[in-house]
């Protein structure tokens, strides 16, 4: 079997396995898996900004937060049903990743990455400012969705299914992009700009449309969240969101796509973990776990997972020919 | 017997014994056994709100104390609590982790006004108690709509209740002028007074004031606030602004009566950083007894909260207040238990916590009790008076009841 054979029979797998986990696990585990999806979709939109073109971002909350609020209030303000609300905060937060990308293109680094720190700092306090809408500091509730045409699924089968159909469509999207001629001009950019110039790419075009892609990607991240907890809060979109999300690429994998949906088991279940292990000193715990991860596997859960296979593929390739 | 047979047998057996685990299930009491009440909890230990961490271990080191002593009705109490770090999805997920798979019996004590509001309808939907929650807010005490969840410490609403007794009682001619933080927090203070004033409220405030979290001061209001002439000062603001508040009306040589929220009455965090000859004089409410205040050095109440915070949670701080809530709460859920007897299902629990009459707890104030009733979810209402002499609090007059009007 081929390597990219191998990966595809592994990616079919996984999918497999995640279409029966609903009948098997339960609610409590599968509202876990809900969000460990929801959290790849954003580290997905990240990873296409800072693994694939080199922007790093510390503001990714800020999107997240765009998004959940902007399905929060559609569907408390105007009984929008949740399902329209996905798809226009996903336009919104292109649009506004887009505006905020083209100031960024004057900012390389590490100035980058402080300006995107500025915005994860703002938004929970801009989110108090606009009371009327967002509800303050008490947020807003709302209520979750039953599965609808008469589907024998409860309230946390559906939302997984549903969270589980737009990342699969995300991932599909995102691969398509990244593939092709688009996804090498965003790559070229990151390892040498110049070069990429030369070679008629409008690097100020698709630097902001990146940014654009991937808060897009973090906002409907974040507006499936809203539906999937039924509440927000401006508690909910602090600093640590952003780190989180950005531990969450490097762990799973920069530049990698698959590498998101390992991240997100990280982000999502490693606290946890920490916090069975040792209940006085659970972040030193995590902190041990990360630095692990990271000696163990310098290049992401992802980027170890594709050596190994590579191995495996060449293993197989070279029995055959003994044989 | 054919092999088709056996199995319809055995497949109707299996059914018929799922049955009967069902029905014993369903008669039983999710989280108790005979032995032990699973309860579950949580709390800050994490993040920017860290600091109230110490309730949840306090509550713990308490419930420790008790299980050493027997436990309640012969049943130990098995205390599981999780951090959330203040946020709100956190709190949905370890909350559903309680319910859902450690199975305990209730939550108790739950900290934060956003991290409740998250799991409020949750709650109510599973048909689960939440309560005691540790929030100031008001929307806690609707048992109507939200039969399963019950407030604790008096609310924003309540004390600002309080402020207009005694304004009413005591204050002949009063002009009052209101500084607020402009959100859900400073309103419910504002409605608070306005209820408790009635149908005087609009002749007797002169002038509301309002600032944001993000201004850098508030001099201005305050100078505003002075110049309305107004005679009584109603400060509703969160520490950093009510220091400043305070040197500022000092500065101007402004003199009212200066009410303070209880938020941010704390010496050391508010009056030191605005002089103590700055807040002299100023007025605020209390409920618990402060651990750091010499009139109860030889209080029994106050020798056993020592002691048992030096045998069971002798790392913890015994000036911090928040010690002594945590005792305190604890105590008031063992009295629930108590009342309960035998039966811990989830409704008789809200069933009892919703019917205790005139309980004292040896940390509250002198006078001041819980009480409870199917209509009342709101278990602590009153609270004193203390006017700050230059040095430290001292209690004044009688004990004010916000539920009177």
């Amino acid at each position: 079997m081929s390597g990219a054979g191998l990966r595809r029979a592994v990616v079919l797998a996984a999918v497999v396995v995640a279409c029966v986990l609903p009948f098997v696990l339960s609610n409590f585990r599968l509202f876990q898996f809900t969000q460990v999806f929801i959290y790849a979709i954003a580290l997905l939109g990240l990873n296409i900004l800072t693994g694939f073109n080199g922007q790093i971002s510390l503001g990714h909350g800020a999107f997240y937060a765009v998004g959940a609020y902007t399905t929060a209030i559609m569907i408390d303000k105007w009984n929008v049903p949740y399902g329209w609300t996905i798809p226009v905060a996903g336009l919104l937060c292109l649009v506004v990743g887009f505006l905020f990308g083209i100031p960024a293109l004057r900012l390389e680094g590490l100035y980058l990455a402080l300006a995107t720190f500025a915005l994860a700092l703002a938004i929970p306090q801009i989110l108090k400012y606009f009371e009327h809408w967002t509800g303050g500091s008490q947020g807003i509730v709302l209520s979750k969705p039953r599965a609808p045409f008469g589907l024998t699924l409860n309230p946390d089968q559906w939302l997984y299914f549903v969270t589980l159909g737009v990342l699969l469509v995300l991932f599909v999207l995102a691969a398509n992009l990244l593939s092709r001629r688009t996804g090498r001009a965003i790559v070229a950019i990151r390892d040498n700009p110049i070069a990429a110039q030369a070679m008629g790419v409008n690097n100020a075009l698709y630097k902001s449309l990146t940014f654009g892609v991937s808060a897009a990607y973090t906002g409907v991240a974040g507006a499936l969240s809203a539906v999937a907890i039924a509440f927000v809060a401006p508690d909910t979109f602090n600093v640590f969101l952003s780190i989180t999300f950005l531990v969450g690429i490097v762990i799973g994998g920069l530049a990698s796509i698959s590498g998101a949906v390992f991240g997100a088991l990280f982000i999502q279940f490693v606290p946890n973990w920490a916090q069975d292990i040792s209940k006085a000193a659970p972040w030193a715990i995590y902190g041990i776990f990360l630095i692990t991860f990271m000696y163990a596997m310098p290049r992401g859960i992802a980027g170890s997972l594709r050596l190994v296979l590579g191995r495996l593929a060449r293993l197989s390739g070279g029995t055959r020919r003994v044989a | 017997m054919t092999r088709r047979n056996i199995i319809a047998l055995a497949l109707s057996l299996g059914v018929g014994l799922a049955l009967v685990a069902r029905l014993a299930v369903a008669a039983d009491m999710p989280g108790v056994t005979a032995t032990e009440v699973k309860i579950g909890h949580t709390n800050p230990y994490s993040g920017n709100a860290s600091a109230y961490g110490t309730i949840g271990k306090a509550i713990a080191a308490y419930f420790k104390k008790m299980n050493d002593e027997g436990g309640i009705n012969g049943r130990k109490i098995n205390f599981v609590t999780y951090d959330d770090g203040y946020s709100p999805p956190k709190t949905v997920e370890m909350v559903r982790r309680l319910i859902e798979q450690d199975e305990v019996a209730f939550l108790f004590n739950t900290l934060g006004t956003p991290t409740n509001s998250a799991i409020h309808k949750y709650m109510n939907q599973m048909k689960v108690p939440q309560l005691f929650v540790a929030t100031g807010a008001t929307k806690w005490g609707d048992p109507q709509n939200f039969p399963w969840t019950m407030g604790w410490q008096p609310t924003y609403q309540a004390e600002g209740h309080i402020y207009a007794q005694y304004v009413l009682k005591n204050v002949p001619n009063a002009k009052i002028g209101i500084l607020y933080q402009n959100d859900d927090y400073g309103k419910d203070y504002v409605k608070g007074l306005k209820d408790g004033l009635g149908d005087a409220a609009k002749k007797l405030i002169v002038m509301e004031q309002t600032y944001e979290t993000s201004d850098p001061t508030i001099d201005s209001q305050i100078v505003n606030l002075k110049n309305s002439g107004a005679n009584v000062f109603y400060n509703v603001t969160i520490p950093k602004y009510a220091a400043q508040a305070i040197k500022k009306t000092a500065e101007i040589g402004w003199k009212p009566l200066h009410l303070l929220n209880n938020v941010s009455n704390s010496v050391g965090a508010v009056l030191k950083p605005a002089g103590l000859q700055n807040s002299k004089d100023i007025v605020s409410t209390f409920y618990l007894k402060d651990p750091t205040d010499p009139t109860w050095q030889n209080d029994a109440g106050y020798k056993d909260w020592l002691a048992f915070m030096k045998k069971y949670y002798p790392e913890g701080d015994l000036s911090d207040l928040g010690n002594v809530y945590g005792y305190t709460v604890a105590q008031g859920l063992v009295q629930v238990l108590k009342q309960c007897g035998n039966d811990l299902s989830r409704e008789n629990v809200m069933k009892q916590a919703a019917s205790i009459k005139g309980l004292s707890l040896p940390m509250l104030l002198p006078g001041v009790k819980v009480n409870t009733g199917p209509t009342d979810f709101y278990p602590i209402e009153q609270e004193q008076l203390a006017k700050f002499d230059g040095e430290r609090w001292v209690l004044f007059g009688e004990i004010y009841d916000a539920s009177k009007k």
